[in-house]
């Protein structure tokens, strides 16, 4: 004690004993490393997932998307309830079959003066705004889907409509006539059934019991005017 | 004995009752916040809670009986606003549909039909419904007018498709605007009982024009006189509803003053029903000639391009 009280003062007469000295000995040893690498104890099989998306190859995003576009549309060609097309929603599906549809419902460029069918751009934003007035109007009649999962369903019921439109157009190769305009009648009103029922078939559920009326009604009449459209398209 | 009394269990009462017993007794009351905003919309929530909440004096039942008669308690920045005005079932849009459609001397659409709970949905449907009515049947009509001609090709005439649209909502949306701006400012003059909220009039104005999208699909037929008695028909029935919804409006007002107010109304909306019909139905030529004039025109015609 009165060493250690003197040590400061006096450095040279006597060793004095170093302040926490017997720390080192007791907990650092030797066989700690306190320089190096540090490795996060994790999984190394996390790591490997977290790159395999980042490094696969482009075929393998494009196919997974594809695939998963393919599914929806056999659960829409064959509609059951079932959760698929709510619970992964994407809008690849929609999207695709919106551009398809619009391409071939633009009326060409020779008889652009006359009024004639719609361009691109109109079928465009009435399918678009069409489905998401559709959407909104169900949530604010009180449904629980949200608002892209809406968006999917519907852009993906469209799937018969753009089917009855290529029918049409290899129809329309034929000769003209009232024939003709039979089997595009019956093809199109086919169609469009099946996309009523495809469409109620996911979206009904979601709708309280005593609005689902209310909240089918406009889906009847955005597919009952894009099959107008393409009823009446002339090439 | 009356210590046996005293220790007697007390059956603690309803809450309700102990609590109009003893009004300044403090309680706690443990509200799902959830569903405080909710207690206006919904009538099914049961009547019990508004009691307890009466009776304790809460600050947000006094303004319940209060705003009795406007509903909408969220900001209008929040989708919950909106969705007070869609607060409708089935039967009721129905309801409101069949009473555009039969109206009764004496029986007041609003009071009758709406009852402070205007809804958004019938106006914007209807008037959906009727742009599109009106433009698929005067492609329809205007093919089967001309359908014999040689000389016509048939267009899908896609642009008329948003005039109609940008008339039939100018006018579902601009007209009770209009309205109601004249019915306030008149108000402000003379004392009138009854007054309508913007919301009802709009409502009164959409489902007004229900009857519209059965004459337009009627309107196919080419028969001029038919066509007419259509608009007649039309006008009568949609006409009187709107006559009669805002004749105790302007009743106690100035007479030429209401009288005028419901004549402009009736004439605005023989306007919109006639200029639909002239822009978008051709007019049917074809049988207003003779048969035997007409005859051999066309047989003549069919022998020249067969």
């Amino acid at each position: 004690m009165a060493e250690a009280a003197e040590s400061p003062g006096d450095p040279g007469t006597a060793t004095p004993r170093p302040l926490f000295a017997g720390l080192s000995d007791i907990s650092i040893s030797q066989d700690i490393p306190v320089e190096g690498e540090i490795t996060i104890p994790m999984r190394s099989r996390i790591r490997e997932f977290d790159s395999s998306t980042l490094n696969e190859s482009v075929q393998n995003t494009i196919m997974r998307d594809l695939k998963a576009v393919g599914k929806k549309f056999m659960h829409v060609l064959y509609p059951r309830k079932s959760n698929t097309l709510l619970r992964d929603w994407d809008l690849w599906g929609p999207l695709i079959l919106c551009v398809t549809l619009a391409l071939m419902l633009q009326r060409g460029s020779v008889d652009s003066e006359k009024d004639g069918g719609p361009q691109f751009a109109e079928v465009f934003v009435i399918v678009w705004f069409g489905a998401v007035t559709i959407t909104l109007n169900s949530k604010l009649l009180g449904g629980n889907i949200s608002f892209f999962q809406s968006l999917c369903v519907l852009g993906y019921c469209i799937l018969p409509l753009t089917v009855a439109m290529l029918v049409c157009r290899l129809v329309l190769l034929a000769e003209q006539g009232p024939i003709n305009f039979m089997v595009r009648l019956f093809v199109v009103i086919l169609m469009f059934a099946w996309s009523i029922v495809a469409s109620t078939a996911f979206l009904a559920d979601s709708q309280p019991p005593n609005r689902k009326a209310l909240a089918v009604y406009p889906v009847f009449l955005f597919y009952f005017v894009i099959s107008w459209m393409i009823l009446t398209f002339t090439p | 004995m009356a210590a046996v009394d005293d220790l007697q269990f007390e059956e603690f009462a309803d809450t309700a009752t102990s609590l109009a017993a003893n009004a300044d007794a403090t309680t706690i009351s443990i509200e799902d916040p959830g569903e405080t905003p909710k207690r206006q919309s919904g009538p099914s929530r049961g009547s019990g809670r508004e009691e307890d909440d009466e009776l304790l004096g809460n600050d947000d039942s006094d303004k319940t009986e209060l705003l009795a008669g406007q509903k909408k308690s969220s900001p209008f920045w929040t989708f919950e606003y909106y969705q007070t005005f869609f607060d409708v079932d089935t039967y009721q849009v129905f309801d409101r549909i069949k009473g555009s459609l039969l109206p009764i001397p004496g029986k007041n659409f609003v009071r009758l039909y709406i009852r402070s709970n205007p809804d958004l949905y019938g106006p914007f449907w209807i008037c959906a419904t009727l742009v599109f009515a009106i433009a698929i049947s005067g492609n329809l009509s205007n093919f089967l007018i001309h359908l014999g001609e040689k000389t016509y090709h048939y267009v899908p005439e896609f642009r008329k498709v948003s005039i109609a649209a940008t008339v039939i909502y100018a006018y579902a949306w601009l007209v009770p605007l209009a309205l109601w701006g004249f019915l306030v400012w008149r108000n402000s003059k003379v004392m009138n009982i009854v007054s309508y909220s913007f919301l009802e009039i709009v409502c009164v104005y959409g489902y007004s024009l229900f009857i519209y999208i059965p004459t337009a699909i009627l309107w196919i037929i080419p028969q001029k006189a038919v066509r007419w008695i259509l608009v007649m028909i039309a006008l009568g029935i949609s006409g009187s509803v709107l006559a009669m919804t805002f004749w105790p409006a302007v009743r106690e007002d100035n007479r030429r003053v209401a009288l005028a107010t419901i004549v402009t109304i009736v004439l605005l909306h023989m306007l919109l029903s006639v200029g639909c019909l002239a822009y978008f139905f051709d007019a049917p030529e074809m049988d207003h000639l003779p048969p035997g004039t007409a005859a051999p025109n066309q047989t003549v015609i069919a022998a020249k391009y067969s």
